[in-house]
């Protein structure tokens, strides 16, 4: 099944068939892969020849560089920026783009052997990240796709493109199926007919309908492999263990703080990275990112900070950016900007560690649940705890009646979901501030863990980055019985699914007792009127899975995102994607139909995507973006149907699914 | 935990937790539990936890304060209102005592002037005392250091802490919150030390309890009850 050439040749068909009406089909039909469109790949090709320092300064930096380390040793160093290809200038207007533009297909007749090349350069205005040979690329982007890696330990493999190569190229297998007709029924688009399988893979997949996602991954081609070991509390950067880290510094080079990796290993990086970040700053050119063999390296400044993201999972640029940025409002919500501004103004050697302390663990589950992948960070959005209509109209209504006039915003939540908020008319919340607040609550387990009720000053940096608020907080246990417990039972493995936390936000410190007391009678209200059970069951009850949403259906899993309402949902993990490397890949394989769907200059509406062990769908219109995953074998119409069925789901539960409107006052 | 068997008196005593290893010690006097590695607390947490005595039915509302530099600006809020507070060090650290000092200082001037104010030393376990039992030391105890036997980890010497104590007039306990050593007593001994007079039933609608024990309103406090005789008693905990 690995070596059959067939799902290329089918899903080539199909994205011819599908595109019929773009040269992109004639582009992508030619070297037998599917590209986005040809507008976007012009366009960074025209912008990649732009800016002076790509083609001067890919050949130029390794060279300063390559003394420090080699390809061949990636395994046991930190990987670094390597020698300079020969190949890669004549490679270079073949090479892909990047990966946050268009999606990584690699393959390419043209690919060169080496994987350790440097072509990634990107530049401040931020429209380029970074970009590679397809070898590398192979590594950085489909890799996560399918879950195969080609390992970062073999330099010498070799992408192979004669149709029937070796599992690297194999693995890359996937159609990008660009069209114009967004809007159109995705059952007719994406017809059967359209997708003429040879007879040998149809007979493979009538005996195997029903294999599931990333079921056929032989784990140990992963880059994945030493996935579980990634929250382990082993430090391990350079060594096999080591996919991801995250770091940060200020210019004076004393690093912060470090998600894995010791601080020996650490500041050897540091050294490195900033030597190469100031060479592009004299330049007047600050370096956005690179790619040394399979490692993406994107780096960030912001004020005084640098960010660097050093990942060998498959994220794209603008997700490690983004990654990066989530960790800089996390120092902001601790210590506001001015605050960090002043530290640097009054002593540029400021040692920010000890205005974090404490905020380590914050750091590091906000990097882990990255490193994990994290729907809501990749959607930006809020996911909401599925209950009646009318529920959670009397909810709302009973924090809006027991408000008082300090309170700012008030929140249910439950399980990291949402319940209810109310709000002022004129402030709305802003997600990736309560991505830090369900961060601290349900990740960390700081607040959690100590029992009792909670007055905590933060920062919403969406909100007002410059001064506190005051959030009162305290969790009630979906599963105790009795009633309106305050002090919830210590658990110590206790997730975060079965907390329901009432979360009142002031900007006034003294109002602790006031926003208490109208805790107290918020919970006692619930209980009263019943909602407080109807919490309850729906935490218990979890997420439907998607059997249950339409049954008898091949999805395995899906993402729907309200644009509106800046809020999603999904079925549960469970039973398909239950421990946390199945996850892990289910994830990237949406941040892949993400990125695409998302490049700046991509049309596509309607994205399939056919991999070796995957077939996935990614649908966007102005009301919404869907992205869902079937098995290898699931056949495209059925996967169409599915995702309408789905969507039509979504529509009749609309008003359960999200808050809509919301309760302001 | 326990109720009182029979209904008797209770006021509320506000504590404030101030210094190092604190959160574990309340953890132990509210909860019965132990965390090994206890995740920093972030702003304070407010708890409640009943302590009987022979009379009397103290009900503590405890905030447990973080101890990083950047709470420290918002700890008066905290300990404006107290009628007690337990400076907590970790006796494995030299300078956390020079830090419980600074916290005492800042209580006697900024406080409450009649504030009880307990200096605690945290994690006897980590000595290589065998004392489970006594190595507390009240206002008016007289013991001895304890020998300190070598390779054990304590840092901070019982004579050197229980002097400091004795000239502030502070309450003075070694503890474990690792194996509950002395914990109960240190809350008995701070209920105990509260003056009758500032001895009020519920303290408004802002100190009310948060759940369970709405009674208080009605059970005012017997003003005229002994006070001292309680020593021995542990808190209902
Ligand atoms: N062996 C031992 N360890 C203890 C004891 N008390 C606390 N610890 C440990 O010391 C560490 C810090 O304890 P905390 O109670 O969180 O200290 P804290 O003062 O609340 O810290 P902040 O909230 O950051 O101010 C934790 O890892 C505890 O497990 C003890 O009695 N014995
Ligand atoms: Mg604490």
């Amino acid at each position: 099944m690995r070596d059959s050439p067939d799902p290329r040749s089918s899903c080539s068909d199909a994205r011819a068939g599908a595109t019929t009406d773009t040269t992109a089909a004639k582009a992508a039909g030619k070297n037998g892969i599917g590209t986005m469109t040809v507008a976007s790949e012009n366009d960074a090709l025209k912008r990649r020849e732009h800016p002076k320092p790509d083609t001067s300064d890919a050949a130029t930096t390794p060279d300063t560089m390559h003394s420090e380390g080699d390809g061949d040793e990636r395994e046991n160093r930190p990987p670094l920026p390597p020698r300079p290809s020969l190949l890669n200038a004549s490679d270079r207007p073949n090479t892909p783009l990047s990966p946050t533009k268009k999606p990584a297909l690699q393959s390419k007749p043209t690919t060169a052997i080496s994987s350790v090349d440097i072509q990634t350069l990107a530049f401040p205005d931020g429209t380029r990240g970074t970009f590679s040979t397809p070898a590398s690329r192979s590594v950085s982007e489909s890799v996560s796709l399918s879950g195969l890696s080609v390992g970062q330990s073999t330099p010498s493999r070799k992408v192979s493109y004669n149709g029937n190569g070796e599992f690297d190229d194999t693995t890359s297998l996937m159609s990008y199926a660009p069209t114009l007709r967004a809007n159109g029924d995705l059952a007719s688009l994406l017809d059967e007919g359209l997708s003429s399988q040879s007879p040998a893979w149809k007979l493979l997949s009538s005996q195997a309908d029903t294999v599931n996602p990333f079921e056929s991954i032989d784990p140990q081609d992963s880059p994945l492999l030493n996935f579980s070991h990634e929250f382990d509390e082993i430090e391990a950067v350079d060594s096999k263990g080591g996919n991801e880290g995250k770091l940060f510094t200020c210019p004076a080079g004393k690093p912060i703080w470090s998600r894995h990796g010791d601080q020996n290993l650490i500041n050897g990086y540091i050294g490195i990275i900033q030597t190469i970040i100031s060479f592009y700053q004299e330049a007047k050119d600050p370096l956005m990112g690179f790619t040394a063999g399979g490692t993406k390296f994107v780096i960030s400044t912001e004020g005084p900070l640098y960010f660097v993201a050093i990942s060998k999972l498959g994220e794209s640029d603008v997700q490690l950016r983004s990654q990066l940025e989530a960790l800089y409002m996390q120092i902001l919500s601790t210590l506001t900007l001015p605050t960090l501004k002043q530290l640097f103004t009054n002593r540029p050697n400021t040692d920010l560690r000890r205005p974090l302390e404490g905020t380590e663990t914050l750091l590091s589950s906000l990097a882990d649940t990255f490193t994990k992948g994290s729907p809501s960070a990749l959607l930006s959005a809020l996911e909401c705890l599925k209950i009646r209509k009318s529920q959670r109209h009397v909810i709302n209504n009973t924090l809006l009646r027991a408000r008082t006039d300090k309170l700012l915003y008030g929140l249910i939540v439950a399980g990291g979901r949402l319940v209810s908020v109310i709000r002022p008319k004129r402030h709305s919340l802003h997600p990736s501030d309560l991505s830090l607040i369900f961060n601290m609550l349900f990740e960390a387990g700081s607040v959690k863990a100590g029992g009792g009720e909670n007055w905590i000053p933060l920062c919403l940096p969406g909100f007002n980055n410059k001064g506190y608020l005051y959030m009162y907080v305290s969790f009630v246990s979906a599963h105790e019985d009795g009633e309106a417990p305050s002090e919830r039972p210590h658990t110590a493995g206790s997730g975060r699914n079965d907390e329901i936390a009432v979360l009142l936000i002031s900007a006034d410190k003294e109002s602790f007792y006031e926003l208490k007391k109208m805790r107290e009678e918020v919970v006692g209200q619930l209980e009263k009127n019943g909602s407080m059970n109807i919490i309850k069951s729906a935490v218990r009850q979890g997420r439907p899975s998607t059997s249950d949403i339409v049954p008898g259906t091949i999805i395995r899993h899906f993402l729907y995102k309200s644009r509106p309402n800046v809020q999603f949902t999904m079925p549960s993990f469970s039973p398909h994607f239950d421990n946390l490397l199945s996850r892990r890949r289910l994830l990237s394989l949406y941040h892949n139909l993400h990125a695409s769907t998302h490049a700046k200059h991509s049309h596509v509406k309607v994205l399939h995507c056919v991999g070796r062990d995957s077939i996935s769908l990614a649908w966007t219109t102005p009301f919404f973006e869907f992205y869902c995953v079937a098995g290898p074998n699931a056949s495209r119409s059925a996967l169409a149907q599915g995702a309408n069925k789905v969507i039509q789901w979504v529509k009749r539960e609309e008003e359960r699914v999200f808050i809509i409107g919301g309760a302001v006052f | 935990m326990a109720e009182a068997t029979a209904p008797k008196p209770s006021s509320s005593v506000k504590l404030v937790l101030l210094g190092e290893a604190a959160s574990s010690l309340v953890l132990r006097f509210v909860n019965n539990d132990f965390q090994e590695n206890k995740e920093p607390t972030i702003g304070a947490a407010f708890l409640t936890q009943k302590c009987n005595l022979p009379t009397r039915t103290i009900k503590f509302e405890i905030w447990d304060t973080a101890g990083q530099e950047r709470f420290a600006s918002l700890a008066p809020m905290y300990y404006r209102n107290a009628q007690s507070a337990l400076v907590v060090y970790d006796l494995t650290k030299p300078t956390s005592l020079i830090k419980a000092k600074h916290w005492v200082a800042e209580l006697q001037r900024q406080a409450s002037p009649g504030i009880v104010i307990a200096l605690v030393g945290n994690k006897l376990d980590l000595t290589n005392e065998t004392s489970g039992s006594s190595n507390a030391i009240g206002e008016d105890g007289d013991e001895a250091a304890e020998p300190e036997d070598d390779g054990d980890a304590r840092k901070v010497s019982t004579a050197e802490a229980k002097t400091y104590a004795e000239e502030e007039g502070l309450l003075f306990f070694e503890t474990s919150a690792k194996n509950g050593t002395n914990v109960t007593e240190v809350f008995t001994a701070i209920a105990n030390a509260i003056p009758e007079t500032s001895l009020k039933g519920a303290r408004g609608p802002g100190a009310t309890q948060s759940n369970a024990n709405r009674a208080e309103d009605q059970s005012r406090v017997n003003l005229t009850g002994p006070r001292d005789n309680a020593s021995k008693e542990g808190c209902a905990c």
